[in-house]
């Protein structure tokens, strides 16, 4: 049986978390992305989501997100997304969330953007 | 033309992505394309969260039933479970925030409130019905038109 695989990368870079994303995010696995932010946001308050690769991702990933938005404004922080993949434009699209997430095209850009 | 398929899961996360190729394959016989087999895909993983997390409470508790129906006009899926009655009708849209600049207080609302997995089946489905009676639990009926524009 195919259960959902999410990969998550993170590197503590000087003022910015980077997590690079890949895979499925759903139900299923949002809890284990869950938990990767929260350790993240417990280092840093500036963090870049690189989602290029994320073919796939349902509401209970785009709620981690904004859990993980929520604990980086409440100190001063940021959420940055680079190259999110199409599908994570749309869910953020569908659920009125597009103009949340300041958006680069690349990472180097959405690290220096900090 | 109608063919109709079924398949009956465990109410756990883990079925999910089963769940999602099993509605995929039938929306490709149906032609949909990609993006709309995504938005099929995104429906059912909604609604199968909902009624784990809802209708039934917690994982493990009772099965989901996810039945498919093409026909020459729509696809129909129809999820079926025997926990809580639990009509999405009655959740209101979450509040869309419009700005970057939301505070830390406006993320906590919003993710308090919840409703999103609704939200999109509303938004992505042409119709949705739900029906609750002893003799078949809790129906939530999804149809997408085959020729929609």
């Amino acid at each position: 049986m195919a259960e959902s695989i999410v990969n998550i990368y993170v590197e503590d870079l000087k003022r910015v978390e980077l997590v690079r994303v890949s895979g499925r995010i759903d139900s299923s696995n949002a809890a284990q992305f869950d938990g990767v932010l929260k350790e993240v946001v417990s280092r840093k308050n500036n963090v870049v989501l690189e989602m290029s690769e994320v073919d796939y991702i349902s509401s209970a990933g785009l709620r981690a997100m904004i859990a993980l938005l929520r604990e980086c404004k409440k100190h001063k922080g940021d959420v940055r997304l680079a190259t999110p993949s199409e599908r994570v434009v749309e869910v953020l699209s569908l659920a009125g969330l597009d103009s949340l997430f300041e958006v680069y095209d690349s990472e180097a850009t959405a690290v220096g953007s900090f | 033309m109608v063919d109709e398929r079924v398949l009956t899961v465990p109410g756990s996360y883990k079925e999910i992505r089963r769940i999602c190729e099993f509605v995929a394959a039938g929306a490709a016989q149906a032609g949909f394309d990609e993006t709309t087999i995504f938005h099929l895909e995104l429906c059912c993983d909604e609604a199968s969260t909902n009624i784990i997390e809802h209708a039934y409470g917690e994982e493990g508790v009772g099965n989901i039933v996810i039945r498919y129906r093409l026909s020459d006009d729509d696809f129909t899926i129809v999820m079926q479970d025997n926990g809580q009655a639990f009509d999405p009708g009655a959740v209101p849209p979450p509040p869309a925030i419009a700005k970057n600049e939301a505070s830390a207080e406006e993320l906590t609302s919003q993710l308090r409130i919840g409703g999103l997995g609704l939200h999109f089946i509303r938004n992505l489905m042409d119709e949705v019905h739900f029906t609750s009676d002893r003799r078949q639990g809790n129906q939530l009926i999804m149809i997408k038109k085959l020729n929609a524009s």
